[in-house]
C-alpha cells in the first residue's frame, strides 16, 4: 500500500508540474499578445522606447563586444589546433566567420544581454509591482502594459539585431587578428577567403535570430518583473527567473530555428 | 442625479483569495463632498476594498456604483473614464522612481491629455506642478529633485500632489499617515482636508491612526472580518457604543475582537 501511494504521490507530482507548465505557457502567451495589441493602439510611448533602446542597445555594446572579439579569436586558435592535423588551415577563416554570423554572434550576444538586461527589467518592474507604482499607473489613466511593457518588448526585439551586427563584425575581427598575428596567416588571404565563405543569408538569418532573441529576453524580463509578488525575496527570484527562462528559451529557440534555416 | 443620490454605492461586495474571505457582502454609501474613513485592523480589507473600487483586484460579486453607474458591469474604455476622476495617495507614496518629483506630479495630467488629445506641453505640465507642489506645502524646486532624495513626510505629499493634480472628484487616502511621526501625520492630515474642502472631492480614506481618522473623517465604519460592523459619525469613534469599535479605537488587549497570534 505505501508503495502505491508513493507512485501515486510521484504521478500526482508530475501532473501538477506539467499543469504549471501548460497554466505558465498560456498566461505567459496571452501576456505577449496583450502587450503586442498595444503596439497598433495608440498612445505609444516613445521616450520609454527611446531610453529602452539606449538601455538594451548602446549600454550593452562594451559586454557584446568583448565577448564576441575574444569568441571569434577563440575559434581561431582552437579550429587551427584541430584543422592543422589535416592540412586544412585554409578553412579557419570559413569556419570563424559561419561560426560567429550564424551561432556565436546573436547566441552569445542574446545570453549576454539576458543577463544584463533581461534581469534589470525584471527587478525595475518587479520593484515597481512590489511598491503599488503599477497600480498607481492604472490610477493616473495609464494602462501598464502599454507604458511598460510594449515599449521595451519593441526596442529589445530591434535592439539585439543591432548589437548582433556589431558582434558579427568584432567576431571576425577577433579570428582575423589571431590569424594574422599568431598563426602567421596572410592578411589578403583571410580576408578573401572569409567573403567567400559568408553568404548573405548567413548574416541575415543570425540577425533574424537576433530580433527572436530580443523579444524573448524583453517578454522575460517583462513577464516575471510584472506578475511578480511579494517583497524583495519576490523581486530576487522574478529575476532569476527571468534570465534562467530567456537563456533556456533563447537555446530552444535557437535549436529551432537553425533547423528551419539550416538543416537542409 | 440628486444630492441624495450617493457618491459612491456599495452593494452586497463580496471578494476571497482562495479559502480566505476578504470582503463578506459590504454595503456602504459615501455622500458627495463628505469624507468617509475606514479603519480597521491588519489585514482586515481596508486596501482590498480600494483596490477594488479602482478596478485593481477584481471583486467576485456585488455592485459599485459611482455617481450612479455601476463600474463593475461597464466596459473598459468607460470604466478608464470613471477611473480618472479618482485620486489615490498610497500606502507607500508609489512614487515613479524613474522619474524626477515634478514628472511624478504631472504624470496623471500628461496622460489624460494624451488621452484627450490634448496634451499640455512639457513646460506647462511643469508649471503645473510646481503650483500643486506649493498646495501641498513644498516649494516648486522640490520637483526637480528624484523622489529618492525626500524624505517620507515630503513624498507623501509629492504622493499628495499627484493625486490632487487632476482635480478628482473621488480621492481614496491609504494609511495616509503610517510610518509618519505624529506632527508630520497632523500637518499630511491639514493637507488632505485642506485639499478636499478646495476641490469639494469625495474622499474615503483608510486608516488605524484614530487621530488621523477623526480629522480628517466626516463619517466613519469599521471593518471586521471582511464585515462593516459599524458605521457612524468619526467624531463618535471613540465613544461609539459598540464593544468592538471601542475595543479598537482604545487599543484594549482584552475585548471581542481577538487576534489571531500564531504561537
Amino acid at each position: 500500500m505505501p508503495r502505491v501511494n508513493a507512485v501515486l504521490d510521484f504521478i500526482a507530482a508530475l501532473g501538477r508540474a506539467a499543469l504549471n507548465l501548460v497554466r505558465t505557457a498560456g498566461a505567459l502567451t496571452l501576456f505577449g499578445v496583450a502587450a503586442l495589441s498595444h503596439l497598433v493602439r495608440p498612445p505609444f510611448y516613445w521616450r520609454i522606447f527611446f531610453g529602452s533602446l539606449i538601455e538594451i542597445g548602446f549600454f550593452s555594446l562594451p559586454v557584446v563586444a568583448l565577448t564576441a572579439l575574444f569568441s571569434g579569436g577563440v575559434i581561431a586558435l582552437q579550429s587551427y589546433t584541430g584543422f592543422a592535423q589535416y592540412h586544412a588551415q585554409g578553412a579557419i577563416a570559413g569556419i570563424v566567420v559561419l561560426a560567429v554570423t550564424r551561432e556565436l554572434g546573436p547566441v552569445l550576444a542574446g545570453l549576454m544581454v539576458a543577463g544584463r538586461v533581461g534581469a534589470a527589467m525584471a527587478a525595475e518592474i518587479g520593484t515597481m509591482r512590489v511598491t503599488d507604482q503599477i497600480d498607481a499607473l492604472t490610477t493616473l489613466s495609464t494602462n501598464p502594459m502599454k507604458y511598460l511593457v510594449t515599449p521595451r518588448l519593441l526596442a529589445g526585439t530591434i535592439a539585439l539585431p543591432c548589437l548582433v551586427l556589431v558582434a558579427d563584425i568584432l567576431g571576425v575581427l577577433g579570428g582575423f587578428v589571431v590569424s594574422v598575428v599568431k598563426l602567421d596567416f596572410s592578411a589578403p588571404a583571410y580576408i578573401a577567403a572569409t567573403f567567400t565563405a559568408v553568404k548573405t543569408i548567413d548574416v541575415t538569418v543570425g540577425l533574424a535570430k537576433a530580433a527572436v532573441f530580443g523579444f524573448l529576453i524583453t517578454l522575460m524580463g517583462c513577464y516575471h518583473g510584472y506578475t511578480s509578488r511579494g517583497g524583495a525575496q519576490g523581486v530576487g527570484s522574478a529575476t532569476t527567473a527571468a534570465v534562467v527562462a530567456a537563456s533556456i528559451l533563447l537555446l530552444a529557440s535557437d535549436y529551432l530555428l537553425t533547423d528551419v534555416f539550416f538543416s537542409q | 442625479m440628486t444630492q441624495t443620490t450617493p457618491k459612491i454605492r456599495i452593494r452586497g461586495l463580496r471578494k476571497a483569495f482562495g479559502p480566505k474571505i476578504v470582503l463578506d457582502g459590504i454595503d456602504l454609501d459615501v455622500m458627495p463632498g463628505t469624507s468617509m474613513v475606514i479603519i480597521g485592523g491588519s489585514g482586515s480589507g481596508k486596501s482590498v476594498l480600494l483596490r477594488c473600487i479602482l478596478g485593481l483586484i477584481p471583486a467576485d460579486a456585488g455592485t459599485i456604483e459611482i455617481d450612479g453607474v455601476d463600474v463593475l458591469s461597464l466596459p473598459a474604455r468607460r470604466r478608464e473614464a470613471v477611473i480618472e476622476t479618482i485620486g489615490m495617495l498610497f500606502q507607500n507614496g508609489a512614487l515613479f522612481d524613474s522619474l524626477s518629483v515634478w514628472e511624478n506630479v504631472a504624470f496623471g495630467l500628461l496622460a489624460a491629455g494624451r488621452r484627450h488629445g490634448k496634451r499640455p506641453s512639457r513646460a506647462e505640465a511643469r508649471a503645473t506642478a510646481g503650483r500643486v507642489l506649493e498646495q501641498v506645502g513644498l516649494d516648486p524646486s522640490v520637483g526637480a529633485l528624484s523622489p529618492s532624495e525626500l524624505s517620507g513626510g515630503m513624498q507623501k505629499r509629492v504622493g499628495l500632489a499627484r493625486a490632487i493634480a487632476g482635480q478628482p472628484d473621488i480621492l481614496f487616502f491609504d494609511e495616509p499617515t503610517t510610518g509618519l511621526d505624529p506632527i508630520m501625520g497632523a500637518v499630511i492630515d491639514g493637507l488632505i482636508v485642506d485639499c478636499v474642502r478646495k476641490l469639494g472631492s469625495t474622499a474615503i480614506a483608510i486608516t488605524h491612526d484614530m487621530a488621523s481618522a477623526q480629522r480628517i473623517g466626516d463619517q466613519a465604519a469599521m471593518l471586521y472580518k471582511g464585515k462593516l460592523i459599524w458605521q457612524g459619525p468619526a467624531t463618535s469613534l471613540l465613544n461609539s457604543g459598540n464593544p468592538m469599535v471601542d475595543q479598537f479605537t482604545h487599543g484594549r488587549r482584552e475585548g471581542p475582537i481577538s487576534m489571531e497570534l500564531r504561537r
